[in-house]
């Protein structure tokens, strides 16, 4: 099994990010704020528009090393990925069942199944542990048509009935999620989902999680030779991932929505962490995202067993697992994409 | 593993002053410089050959010494640091 290696973020809005030999240098006017070897890296995150020298970013598409710029509100910007590596059969492979409509639904049907039956653990999770603190029946009525849906995948027939049930899915989760929020019902609530901008707080975790969820799927997909921008359940669209947005959601309810309530029930993030700008978009400010960066990369690196390959891994190298799979699937090594379903 | 690297350099002519620079070189590529010549690098079993390799071109074996310290996985239990100069963690987060 591989390492998992460390991700760099950098919050400093000046910095700007080179190369000396083997190793990340981090300045910011002209004093050197931080350097690591490039080897202890598996990828790179800035925030803000900071530079990175073409040396550095040859270094990191040789190493492998995924470099992502985004905005200081976590929107990303532009990714450095060096010449097409991998293997082409495996590609070609990739697209002949891209193009054909009932091989996408196969692949697609067990990606939602998956993010439906995780968005189902998270809610009956919650009953669970909250039991007496949460209005119950809501969440249990949720539960049960998550359930409903669950059964009626397999004879969904077509792509657009399958996003239809997706969408189906989605809108009664998040709905139902807003009971799980325990603390602070004041600043953070969830009565759906708005996203570009985010318009209120929860929205706002939600995307910036989902960022950098996107980031660490995408480097993931890469590694195993997969084309991220080619999906099954996403269309085609230029400039976007539709692969990694596709290997996301069955682990978006693990991953992200879990963290975002935790952090939110723990208090770690606050009314005070976000700000409002004039056009409603609602923005973490960059001690939150401090925080939240912290909670991540310290999820990463707790371990689980995974519920496929009964190995020990920890949570980051997740996306990786599940692009391994789906590529051995796409050879014709297994007969099914299994998805991360949680227990 | 994290493995602590300690070297001693004879520096009395130039030809030693460039083994240092060398072996200094090599050590940031590979770790963190925790002291002036104490490095904390963590590394597969694959770079830690590799590294070694690469200083025992550059020394010279009549004059100079390196000595590897393994500290394994468990390394952070078995360092503690007092005093200026704090070091980061290659495993915790890194935000900057």
């Amino acid at each position: 099994m591989r390492k998992l290696l460390n991700t760099l973020y950098v919050t400093l809005s000046d910095a700007y990010l080179a190369r000396d030999g083997e190793n990340v240098v981090v300045r910011s006017g002209d004093e050197e704020r931080f350097r690591v070897p490039i080897h202890n890296l598996e990828g790179i995150i800035t925030f803000g528009y900071t530079g990175a020298s073409p040396a550095l970013m040859g270094l990191c598409a040789e190493r492998g090393v995924a470099l992502s710029f985004l905005t200081e509100h976590g929107r990303f910007l532009a990714r450095v990925t060096g010449g097409v590596s991998g293997n082409v059969l495996l590609r070609r492979k990739q697209y002949r069942m891209a193009d054909d409509e009932d091989a996408s639904l196969a692949i697609a049907g067990h990606m939602v199944t998956g993010k439906i039956a995780n968005a189902r653990t998270v809610l009956q999770r919650g009953l669970r542990d909250h039991e007496g603190r949460i209005r119950g029946e809501v969440v249990q009525k949720a539960v049960n048509s998550l359930a409903g849906i669950l059964r009626e995948i397999p004879g969904a027939g077509s792509l657009n009935r399958l996003r239809g049930m997706e969408g189906d899915a989605a809108k009664i989760y998040f709905e139902a999620i807003d009971e799980l929020i325990l603390e602070q019902k004041e600043t953070f609530y969830m009565r759906g989902r708005s996203r570009r901008p985010p318009l209120d707080c929860f929205n706002a975790l939600l995307s910036f999680l989902y960022t950098l969820l996107a980031h660490d799927v995408e480097a993931a997909l890469e590694t195993v030779g997969l084309d991220p921008s080619v999906g099954f359940l996403h269309r085609d669209r230029p400039g976007r991932a539709s692969l990694a947005l596709d290997v996301m959601e069955e682990l978006r309810p693990y991953l992200a929505e879990r963290m975002a309530l935790s952090l939110i029930n723990r208090r770690q993030v606050d009314s005070k962490s976000f700000y409002q700008k004039e056009n409603g978009a609602v923005y973490m400010d960059a001690e939150a995202r401090k925080t939240v960066l912290t909670a991540w990369q310290k999820r990463k690196a707790e371990e689980i067993t995974h519920p496929f390959l009964g190995e020990k891994v920890p949570i980051g190298l997740i996306p990786y697992v599940q692009s391994l799979l789906l590529a051995r699937y796409l050879r014709g090594d297994l007969d099914g994409y299994p998805p991360f379903v949680w227990r | 593993m994290m493995v602590l690297i300690t070297y001693d350099v004879d520096t009395t002519d130039s030809a030693g002053q460039k083994r240092l620079r060398q072996i200094a070189k090599q050590c940031v590529n590979y770790g963190q410089r925790v002291q002036k010549s104490v490095f904390e690098c963590l590394l597969d079993p694959e770079q830690y050959v590799q590294l070694r390799h690469r200083l025992e071109q550059i020394m010279d074996p009549e004059t100079d010494s390196i000595r590897f310290y393994m500290l394994g996985t468990n390394w952070k239990k078995r360092v503690d640091h007092v005093g200026a100069h704090s070091s980061y963690d290659p495993e915790g987060p890194m935000i900057i």
